[in-house]
């Protein structure tokens, strides 16, 4: 945790110590602003179908599409996440 | 200007509001992933990066390795190093104060930096910055405080709610087919990494996707 805090300030504080040339360097600047997208779809498939070294398909993938649906109708980032939490939490009380 | 100013302050307040929100999930998060409410508090003191703090506790909770988590923080945290080159082109802060502007340099305090009137990039940096700050390291004591006294996390469907809040942290990145097509390689590489290795590598492998994209031209 510590070291993952520690890294993540550094990084903020080379982007504020580099010449602003750097910014130039069209590709990395590419990478850096595209990165964060697939990390982020990785994480949302991970976190919903991951298993212990499987793929599951249980309540919080129902409680994913809830809100992917919400999502999609730009619903405020609390709602998307407590429907999904409660569409999962329905689910497993009634099964 | 002074009117321009005030609309500054109030938006940028405004933000720590909705964001601060959004740490009673991550202070949830945390705790369901097995942290304890100070280790989840920690993180937001010190890391104070959203998407990267969810990829850590993701990772942990769902039994990655420490370097894995790490790593998956990092990459996110990689963007922050981007907008600072940007921000410090915008806005002159030396000495001490910078170690100060690095830890507030986040999505939100970089959108109303770049996106203030001419002369109030400052305002609306440090208004942005510390309001989020404050209220999200609030708002993740009360998440953990919450989910702690709770027990099993599944019950209110919690684990649920972590992939739909990156969902929701990944619909607004996805502006045109390109990132769309990334976004999905990702998902894609993710998904087919989950039988085949640890936890916690699945998810930087689906990093790999920007590849063909930058090698392509």
């Amino acid at each position: 945790m510590l070291v993952a805090s520690l890294g993540c300030f550094l990084l903020k504080l080379l982007g504020w110590s580099v010449p602003a040339s750097w910014l130039e360097r069209e590709r990395l600047q590419r990478a850096a602003v595209l990165l964060p997208v697939p990390l982020l779809a990785g994480l949302v498939v991970v976190q919903a179908f991951a298993g212990d070294r499987e793929l599951v398909l249980d309540a919080r993938a129902a409680g994913l599409g809830v809100g992917a649906v919400l999502v999609l109708l730009r619903a405020p980032f609390l709602l998307v996440v407590v429907a999904a939490a409660a569409t999962a939490a329905l689910l497993r009380a009634v099964s | 200007m002074e009117q321009a100013r005030r609309a500054v302050i109030r938006d940028g307040v405004g933000i720590g509001i909705a964001v601060g929100a959004y740490g009673l999930s991550f202070g949830a998060a945390a705790v369901t992933a097995g942290l304890t409410t100070t280790q989840a508090c920690a993180l937001s003191l010190l890391l104070f990066t959203g998407a990267s703090q969810f990829a850590l506790v993701g990772v942990l909770g769902t039994g990655g390795s420490a370097v894995a988590a790490v790593a998956g923080a990092l990459l996110l945290g990689t963007r922050n190093t981007l907008y600072a080159v940007r921000l410090s082109a915008l806005l002159p802060v030396r000495g001490p104060r910078r170690a100060v502007a690095a830890q507030l340099t986040i999505d939100e305090s970089t959108a109303m930096a770049t996106a203030a009137p001419e002369g109030l990039a400052a305002t609306g940096f440090w208004v942005t910055g510390i309001s989020v700050y404050v209220l999200w390291n609030l708002a993740t004591l009360l998440g953990a405080l919450g989910a702690a006294r709770l027990g099993d996390p599944g019950v209110l469907g919690l684990d649920a709610a972590v992939p739909a809040a990156f969902l929701a942290l990944l619909a607004p990145q996805v502006r045109d087919r390109e990132r769309l097509a990334v976004a999905a390689a990702g998902g894609l590489v993710a998904l087919l990494a989950v039988p085949l290795t640890p936890a916690g590598i699945p998810v930087l492998l689906a990093g790999l996707a920007v590849v063909p994209i930058l090698v392509r031209r």
